[in-house]
């Protein structure tokens, strides 16, 4: 450890220090060494750190004041929807009769939690137009694996074998493909045009009878509605093939339009980002997949129903997938999710999509002069800039997003989509005010001009964080994972 | 109606529409065809403000049975353990739960370093080379597990003990229809697995074998033998699912030869909230350490020679390999990772194997008790803190029984093993007093006569 070095927890310990306290032994005592063969007992134990509470407080305090989170600022993390998370959500959530339940308890004794798992999948069926929704998939990858599973399935089960291909945008986001691979699809590009949508053309050319499925976002990555999308989605059904809407992108349209109703099959919806489940640093998350009557009998098992006032997992769903994940989903998610569609009604909801969009179109339109707008056109939720005008003065988008660092911003996404060269992807969501917004513009005014007058105060950038840029080229090449003595 | 989450006043608003360039948000909608327009309001519940709702969800919460009033015997996969206090707090600060995955290094360095410190503790208790920042859960961790030995071994054939968690085992065969693996089950003998049946199974063609230690019926596999059939097969990889409590006075997996390790950190500073979110984790060996699914943290420096933190070896993930990757995995349980990396700070070294020695002493008693006063165990082989009692009623029925008198029962065999009807799975942390053991057992001879 150099000296300015922040220490680890294993560098703070020190024999002897407790920070537990646990019950007592109130039974008879025994001979642990009696009971157990020989081989089973550990000789030497895990090297877990020996702290006293306060210093372990002092430890992660530290750790957390070199952190941000939306709470510390701005975060226009395109794809990401990072709109303030509650702090009511985070309340229901850690009620007793909420976060201390057993997921094998009898059912009679979990019922308000069954109720909340209920009217939950009912809203979100309402948000979407799909007549049946799962909660049970842990985030939006393991959603869109699980609507693709469901679709393999249908076709399977309609004798068809021969569909073996996924259909994915240029720009889609590598979960796409990815969770394709998963479901055993072989995935197929689709491009898009000079508009940003998928040309329709090549749709044409890619679709086949080997097609199982469509992915898509709408609003797609590049923040544009694909106002074909009732063409494209007669174009695959045509073919046999079924429609995916990935949800990451539903915090532009909730209350305007639903994926069931402009012919998506399966959506998985993110309730890490439209309905306000904290990303907690990486996860985690809850991606609820929501169907058509046709995938229903497909569904992971089980599925809650209501039979009069009671409610009930059936499990007797002999053409389902099966379990995508052991008992019934990230339920302390749902419920900051539930709280927050509760907290907001239909008219909140559609206010909160209208107020994402205005967010969107103001900042791209405030930044266009300074920054490359490749799809000049109103945008939904986010908008993807290029930085290739800087890039000619020698200043990369990495460069931009570790100067907005030295200003106090989180970055945007950089370098996503795919099909935008030096992309920086912003989503300010509705949950920013006006003057944090204007703030921001300022900033990347001022940084445009930065990288015209002085680059290398960008190419240097951060210089107001407490470490500056990584080594990240020896962490890939001599990966050190883990702390050693 | 007013919603404190939206700061965009009418002023605000004009402003910003006439600076766009338009004269309502309508226009700015009106890309969307009007076909798929909807044209009604969605119907949901209206708006409800804080005071209300909380009194609603509150009386909804109170419709369930808790574990803070009720005592629970049950555990299964999910378990009733101390929590230190200093657990939420951490976690409840915000710089933590309401950040984005640390794609930014230098304003992520809390979360990197914390995560760095949980995939220390995770190989620590293990005993692998390597652990990644968190999957989903123990089932999708096994499940991933299961398809990476397949993909590594390039062969179809995976043993599966019975003796594995029932709900693991449908997501492994859920998983398992993507890249096409023919799932093998092995069978139990004396509620371990049939070490004769595996060795039969056990060919050229076997990519993994997965085995529960300690298993689904509280069990201690018989891992030495294990090790020594795969001596045989040395291509044949064996993944272990383990209770990394239990790692706290049980060898490691790594000791028995594992190539990967999974498991739930749930036991570590995590409430059961009916089943999730939970905490998976995935522990392998330096060979592999290329092709983990999720992602991994890895110490580096900064351009002052400044120790740091970054998300490394990304070419094996979605959001570079796309298609080639080897896992879609995207989104973790990071937070979760955190509150168990408190947790594991917390309760430290010593502490951790005087908690696991506490489940085992109390365990130990319940089971004594239940026998002297007639009640039936039905295995004798070592276990950590949960065993099988047999009764002449259906569990279910027995259970609903003892809720009344306040008490949640074990877990009911019958479900996942058609030839365990009666058959109640017992678990006892540190968290049950004797009094409440003393009690069950009481309540428990009453009801079943
Ligand atoms: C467009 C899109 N699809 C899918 C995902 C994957 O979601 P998750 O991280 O919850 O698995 C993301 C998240 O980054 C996304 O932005």
């Amino acid at each position: 450890m150099a000296n300015r070095d922040f220490p680890l927890i294993f560098e703070r310990s020190k024999t002897g220090r407790t920070g537990y306290s646990l019950p007592e032994l109130d039974v008879p005592d025994i001979d642990l060494e009696a009971e157990l063969p020989k081989s089973y007992i550990r000789t030497e134990s895990p090297d877990l750190p020996e702290i006293s509470e306060l210093d372990l407080m002092r430890h992660y305090t530290a750790l957390s004041n070199r952190n941000y989170g939306v709470d510390s600022g701005f975060y226009p993390l395109g794809s990401c929807t990072m709109k303030y998370n509650p702090k009511i959500n985070e309340d229901v959530a850690r009620m007793d009769g909420f976060s201390h339940i057993h997921p094998n308890q009898p059912e009679s004794s979990v019922q308000g939690a069954m109720e909340m798992m209920y009217d939950l999948q009912t809203a979100l069926s309402e948000i979407t137009g799909m007549d049946e929704v799962s909660l049970q998939s842990a985030a939006g990858a393991q959603g869109e694996w699980t609507a693709l599973m469901m679709i393999r399935a249908f076709h399977e089960a309609n004798g068809d074998f021969h569909r073996t291909k996924v259909i994915v945008p240029d720009s889609a986001h590598g979960t796409n493909p990815a969770s394709a691979t998963v479901a055993g699809f072989e995935s197929v590009t689709v491009k898009s045009n000079d508009k940003g949508l998928v040309d329709l053309e090549d749709l044409k050319r890619v679709v086949g009878s080997d097609t199982a499925a469509l992915m898509l976002t709408n609003p797609n990555t590049l923040g544009l509605f694909e106002t074909e999308i009732e063409a494209m989605a007669q174009i695959v059904h045509e073919a046999g093939g079924k429609l995916y809407y990935d949800g990451a992108n539903l915090n532009a349209i909730m209350g305007y339009a639903r994926p069931g109703d402009m012919g998506f099959d399966a959506v998985h919806l993110n309730l890490h980002k439209t309905f306000t489940g904290p990303h907690g640093g990486g996860g985690p998350g809850s991606g609820p997949v929501g169907v058509t009557e046709e995938l229903k009998p497909f569904l992971p098992k089980p599925i809650l129903e209501k039979r009069g006032a009671a409610y009930r997992f059936n499990h007797d769903l002999p053409q389902s997938i099966g379990r995508v994940k052991p008992y019934y989903g990230n339920f302390g998610i749902y419920l900051r999710a539930y709280t927050y569609i509760r907290t907001m009604g239909a008219e909140g909801l559609k206010k909160a999509s209208e107020y994402a969009v205005i967010n969107a179109n103001y900042l791209m339109r405030q930044l266009q002069e300074e920054y490359d707008l490749p799809f000049d056109q109103h945008c939904k939720h986010e908008f993807v800039l290029s930085g290739r005008r800087q890039k000619r003065l020698g200043v990369r988008t990495l460069d931009i997003a570790k100067r907005l660092l030295d200003y106090g911003y989180h970055p945007p996404t950089i370098y996503f989509p795919l099909n935008v060269e030096e992309a920086l992807m912003m989503e300010p969501t509705e949950t920013e005010a006006k003057e944090t917004l204007d703030g921001f513009i300022e900033a990347m005014k001022q940084i445009a001009t930065e990288a015209r007058d002085e680059p290398e105060l960008v190419q240097e950038a951060p210089h107001e964080t407490i470490v500056k840029r990584m080594d990240e080229t020896t962490a890939a090449r001599k990966p050190i994972l883990r702390y050693e003595k | 109606m007013e919603f404190r989450y939206l700061p965009m006043t009418e002023e605000d608003k004009q402003a910003m529409l006439a600076s766009i360039g338009v004269k309502d948000s309508e226009e700015l909608f009106s890309d969307i065809p009007s076909n798929v327009r909807l044209n009604r309001p969605m119907d949901l519940k209206k708006p409800a403000n804080e005071v209300d709702l909380k009194k609603e969800l509150a009386q909804l919460a109170n419709k369930n049975a808790n574990l803070k009033q009720y005592t629970s015997f049950l555990g299964a996969g999910v378990y009733d353990h101390f929590i230190p206090s200093v657990v939420d707090h951490v976690i409840s600060r915000s710089e933590f739960y309401t950040a984005y995955t640390p794609y930014q290094p230098e304003i992520s360095q809390g979360e990197l370093q914390a995560i760095f410190e949980f995939q220390t503790m995770i190989c620590e208790l293990t005993g692998m080379d390597v652990a990644n920042s968190s999957m989903y859960d123990g089932g999708t961790a096994l499940a991933e597990a299961v398809n990476l030995s397949a993909a590594q071994t390039k062969r179809k054939k995976i043993l599966v003990s019975t003796a594995v968690h029932p709900q693991y085992r449908m997501v492994i065969e859920t998983y398992a229809k993507g890249p096409n693996l023919e799932i093998v089950y092995i069978d139990t003998k004396e509620g371990k697995t049939d070490v004769e049946q595996l060795k039969t199974a056990l060919d050229e063609e076997t990519a993994s074998v997965v085995i529960q230690y300690p298993n689904f019926l509280g069990q201690l596999e018989p891992m030495e033998e294990v090790q020594q059939l795969l001596e045989n097969q040395k291509k044949t990889m064996l993944i272990t699912s383990s209770n990394p409590l239990a790692l706290g006075y049980l060898t490691p997996p790594a000791a028995f030869g594992a190539d990967i390790v999974v498991g739930d950190t749930q036991v570590f500073g995590i409430p059961a909230q009916f089943g999730g979110p939970h905490c998976g984790y995935f522990a392998t060996t330096k060979k592999l350490m290329r092709k983990v699914p999720g992602r991994l943290v890895g110490q580096t420096t900064d351009e002052d020679g400044v120790r740091g933190f970054v998300l490394t070896l990304q070419a094996r993930e979605q959001h570079i390999r796309r298609d080639k990757a080897t896992s879609n995995i995207c989104s973790n349980q990071a937070l979760n990772a955190l509150a168990s990396a408190v947790a594991m700070s917390s309760i430290g070294k010593h502490g951790l194997k005087k908690m696991a020695a506490l489940n085992m002493k109390k365990a130990r008693y319940a089971m004594k008790k239940l026998e002297e006063s007639g009640l039936s165990t039905v295995h004798n082989g070592a276990f950590f803190n949960e065993f099988i009692i047999q009764l002449d009623k259906p569990v279910a029925e027995i259970n609903e029984q003892l809720l009344k008198k306040g008490i949640i029962g074990g877990y009911d065999l019958a479900k996942d093993y058609p030839d365990m009807n009666g058959h109640m799975l017992i678990a006892v942390t540190e968290n049950r007093s004797m009094k409440e053991i003393n009690q069950f057992v009481k309540e428990l001879r009453d009801i079943h006569g």
